[in-house]
């Protein structure tokens, strides 16, 4: 950055450029040697953006209040924003720019497991930090990634038990959009079923393109399913863009919530902000974080946001409260070892407690995962969630699920195995094995 | 202060089920007239209820109001439904909210000085359907032949066998065809599931449900109760077998319907597309940000009626019209002027430079109005579905239908009948002979750009309606536009209209049987064969100009 304004100064394009930086990085350019530098890797552009700006500016928030409070080891935070523009490879490269020219000391960021997947072999080969706030399939646990998001066993499942219990739904779509986080979510849930003595006819498994936006063949279909006489739910891994005109075709031909319930895992707050809600009311989302919840913590943190943003009707999500949990532990592992040193923040980072916003306290785990609560919301006609059942207590989340062969016998464990995927039966690590 | 659903302590549930029991046992056994005179006593105990805050007793009460079956407890329920049921956290009394003012809830009096802090009775998907059934049960007299038939349907569903004795009441008095068949109906799914009903008459009532011949006569006869006799039980399967087959004709029919419909989408994504690709030959990249900006524009007028004259909300899509065609056409006609020009002639990089410009679009948009998505409503005369046969058609997949061949017919007019069209074609069949006939082809050139371009803003105002207006709009329509204009044939608007309703029918046929991703691969590789027989597409032009 010092080296890039030195130059800068040499002519009026290359200062305007420069310029241009400085804005995007929203913090300008401070002296280096006195400032902690927080890298921040959200797409602003492409078709990710919808969602990972809003974690941007939540990041930017953190760290702002941070600063307020005195900052960290006596010097100020200093963030570092980098736009990956939702192209993957390019999620590989911003991560090597902000490690190895930024020397940044963690990294927040990534959305999408195949954004997360291209960034491992950086973290791991230059030994940094990321932080990763967004729900995921799980089946990873790696010594420079610390989890903040909910793994299965702390949405998929519960909300499976929810409909099965609760709703008494003995028939189930899955219904998913084409990639790697509905595929082995979807997986999981099959094996999970099938576990609670559900026959493999009575569940329907659909893959769709990513934006897909024709949903008359597959909504029908899915009316069709549902007429077997037995009560029948949807449980949906169907990605962003695409749920709208889903949910639409839902009310259009006349399915309601209160006849077919769609259980979603990617329709949040921010989803729901820019859509008509009344073809959705009653359908559920099931999240470790609502804005609704009504606690002193959530209230505060969303009088933050409406004043960092200047707009009083901004709403809060689940990925932005993962990284004020994510954040916050980071501060304190920092505070912990007195340093920013890589390897002595990951050693410290286990066990670290951090309040979350629905009143309860989140653990880092030794496989890198939080404890978390889960909670099943029904979707209002103002957008938001009226929160109807939650766990009793927080969940830990598993890297490894239980009901995938292959996976059940695995433990993440850094602080006593060091091993991310040590095999129990064999008695052996297999990363370290191969 | 989460809501959580608190499980009623089983005490409680007892105290609750006894009268419940007997309101229930009267509803069945008591005969009509009683039923209704019985109706008009004091339901302020069961709508107390509804100040608890709790959706089990929410659902309990809803139960028993159904069960007085007093006109009150219908504006109880219905005021529920619409969220205008609040109560007192305070006092614990229960009011209806009404424009008008608030109504004391249990006897519809008007409450002269209500108090300050109410907050509304709330709902959840238990509560819904308790709504639902309640709702019918309570209506199924209602003066309106509608509300009788909505009231009949919820029955159907519910089953509530509180309700058989209003229905046979409703039956009786019953002077609607159609409404009456419904009752019946109704009156049907009660009783093929009562044990206590003779087995006869259980067979009759499986007869009358088979009759309806749709997916919910079919979940009804699956659902049989475990216990049914066998020879029921032999109908039901019959009565399933037989409306199985009548589906299955049905469902021939709605894979066509749903062809057409994706059709006329593809059509009116390609459209413009066939102008500025087919006709001028520019591989225009931006063309989906054309549509894109089409769907922007309408959500403008929409904020901007909402804002000023919501009156006029049901004009907004014909307000948004000619605005999103001037809109995108200047902006194509910007595009034309500034960048393509210079490129005629050089496909590739009209292709690298028109994807440029797709990206500034996308990001302009997104700066301007944030990467999310925006809320476009749909007016009324576009929600909602009618019924033909066992089909349902929803109006704005028929409007789209309407509008997309509205639009080729009259593109194909100006093409064909105008002096515009005539030196567009003039133009595009042979540049120097045109311009040696005084034709300032240069003007022309930009018309057409801007016209191709309006019409995919005018595309843009109705896709709108069924797909999210985001920056990414048009990236989704620009491959299949493409497609249907390769495949239809270069240069010819009859091929891309053929071209669309061909791939969309093609497309939905495919669907059920490969699913939504295998289906488009499927209709992919037969477009890459197709294009091998026939490089030209369907409808190749012939001529000299062509060849060379």
């Amino acid at each position: 950055m010092l080296g890039l304004l030195g130059q800068a100064t040499r002519g009026f394009g290359a200062l305007a450029a420069a310029a241009a930086i400085a804005v995007t990085m929203g913090m300008g350019v401070a002296k280096a040697q006195e400032t902690i530098k927080v890298g921040i890797l959200h797409s602003l552009s492409g078709t990710m953006a919808i969602s990972e700006t809003t974690l941007k500016d939540a990041m930017l928030m953190l760290i702002e209040e941070q600063n307020k409070k005195g900052g960290l080891l006596g010097k100020k935070l200093e963030a570092v924003v980098v736009d990956p523009a939702s192209n993957w490879p390019l999620f590989a490269e911003k991560a090597r720019e902000l490690i190895t020219k930024d020397k940044v000391a963690a990294v927040f960021g990534c959305w999408t497991s195949v954004s997360r997947k291209s960034v491992l072999p950086v973290f791991k080969e230059l030994n940094n930090i990321l932080f990763y706030p967004v729900q995921y399939e799980g089946e990873e646990s790696e010594r420079n990634v610390f989890y903040t998001g909910a793994a299965p066993n702390q949405q998929a499942i519960p909300a499976v038990d929810y409909l099965a219990n609760e709703e008494k739904v003995e028939r189930w779509v899955l219904a998913g959009t084409d990639y790697v986080y509905p595929r082995t979510t979807n997986k999981i849930l099959e094996a999970y079923l099938k576990s609670r003595g559900v026959k493999a006819e009575d569940i329907m498994i659909n893959y769709t393109p990513f934006g897909h936006s024709d949903w008359q063949t597959i909504v029908s279909d899915i009316k069709k399913f549902g007429s077997a006489g037995k009560k029948t739910a949807v449980v949906s891994t169907i990605n962003g863009d695409a749920n709208v005109p889903f949910y639409k075709e839902l009310a259009n031909q006349g399915i309601k919530a209160t006849d077919i319930p769609v259980v979603a895992f990617s329709v949040g707050e921010e989803e729901l902000a820019g859509i008509d809600t009344k073809p959705l009311v009653g359908h559920l989302a099931a999240w470790n974080y609502f804005m609704s919840i009504d606690t002193p913590e959530n209230k505060d943190f969303i009088a933050k946001w409406h004043a960092f943003t200047k707009d009083p009707k901004r709403v809060t999500n689940d990925p932005m409260e993962a990284h004020y949990i994510g954040f916050n532990m980071w501060v304190k592992a920092v505070e912990k070892a007195g340093t920013t040193d890589q390897d002595k923040v990951i050693a410290a980072l286990p066990g670290i407690k951090q309040a979350n916003l629905t009143g309860g306290v989140s653990e880092m785990l030794p496989n890198h995962h939080i404890t978390k609560p889960v909670f099943i919301g029904e979707i209002e006609s103002n957008g938001q969630f009226d929160v109807v059942w939650k766990t009793k207590d927080l969940i830990p989340g598993e890297a490894w699920s239980k009901y995938l062969e292959g996976s059940k016998n695995l433990v993440a464990d850094w602080v006593k195995l060091n091993c991310g995927n040590f095999d129990s039966v064999k008695n052996v690590c297999l990363s370290a094995a191969k | 202060m989460m809501r959580l659903r608190l499980p009623v302590p089983p005490a409680l549930a007892r105290l609750l089920a006894l009268p419940l029991l007997a309101l229930l046992l009267l509803a069945v056994l008591v005969p009509v007239g009683a039923v209704r005179a019985q109706g008009q006593g004091d339901i302020s105990a069961i709508v107390a209820k509804f100040a608890n805050d709790s959706y089990s007793d929410t659902s309990d009460a809803l139960a028993q109001l159904a069960a007085t079956g007093s006109a009150q407890a219908a504006a109880v329920v219905d005021a529920l439904n619409a969220g205008q049921l609040v109560f007192d956290p305070a006092t614990k009394s229960v009011f209806i909210r009404t424009p008008a003012g608030v109504l004391d809830a249990s006897t519809g009096a008007a409450v002269a000085n209500p108090p300050a802090n109410l907050s509304v009775v709330r709902a959840n998907n238990r509560v819904r359907r308790a709504i639902d059934a309640a709702a019918g049960a309570l209506s199924l007299l209602h003066p309106d032949p509608a509300r009788r038939a909505d009231a009949a349907a919820a029955v159907f569903k519910s089953r509530d066998a509180a309700a058989l004795g209003t229905v046979e009441a409703a039956i009786a008095k019953e002077t609607v065809p159609a409404v009456k068949e419904a009752l019946e109906q109704a009156r049907a799914a009660i009783l093929v599931g009562k044990a206590e009903v003779s087995e006869a008459e259980r067979r009759l009532a499986v007869q009358k449900i088979t009759a309806r011949g749709d997916q919910e006569a079919i979940s009804l006869l699956r659902s049989l109760p475990a216990d049914a006799p066998a020879s029921l039980k032999a109908a039901a399967e019959a009565g399933i077998a037989k409306v199985e087959q009548n589906l299955r004709f049905w469902a021939v029919a709605q894979n066509v319907w749903y062809g057409l419909s994706l059709g006329s989408v593809l059509l009116l994504a390609a459209i413009g597309l066939a102008i500025t690709f087919g006709v001028m030959g520019v591989i225009n990249m931006a063309h989906g940000e054309m549509v894109m900006l089409g769907a922007y524009t309408t959500f403008v007028v929409q904020d901007v009626i909402r804002n000023s004259a919501p009156q006029l909300f049901d004009w907004s899509l014909a307000i948004a019209l000619p605005l999103a065609f001037l809109f995108t056409a200047l902006v194509g006609i910007l595009i034309e002027r500034t960048v393509i020009r210079f490129l005629y002639g050089r496909p590739l990089e009209t292709l690298l430079a028109t994807w440029g410009v797709s990206l500034i679009l996308q990001q302009a948009v997104r700066s301007v109005f944030g990467p999310t998505n925006q809320e476009v409503g749909a007016p009324s005369w576009m929600s909602g579905a009618f019924q033909v046969g066992q089909l349902s058609i929803t109006y704005n997949r028929l409007w789209i239908i309407v509008f997309a061949l509205l639009v080729f017919f009259a593109l194909l007019l100006v093409l064909k009948r105008t002096p515009l069209g005539l030196y567009v074609r003039a133009v595009t069949q042979n540049r120097r002979m045109a311009a040696a006939m005084g034709i300032r082809t240069g003007r022309i050139d930009a018309l057409t750009f801007g016209l191709g371009s309006g019409i995919a803003g005018i595309a843009g105002v109705a896709l709108s309606q069924i797909d999210n207006v985001s920056p990414n709009l048009g990236q989704g329509y620009i491959i299949d536009s493409f497609m249907v204009v390769v495949f239809g044939g270069v240069g010819n608007l009859w091929g891309t209209l053929v071209g669309a309703f061909t791939l969309g029918i093609a497309n939905k046929l495919l669907e059920p049987f490969a699913g939504a991703v295998l289906g488009k691969i499927l209709l992919l590789v037969f477009i890459i064969l197709f294009i091998q027989k026939r490089p030209r597409g369907l409808f190749a032009l012939k001529g000299r100009a062509v060849e060379s």
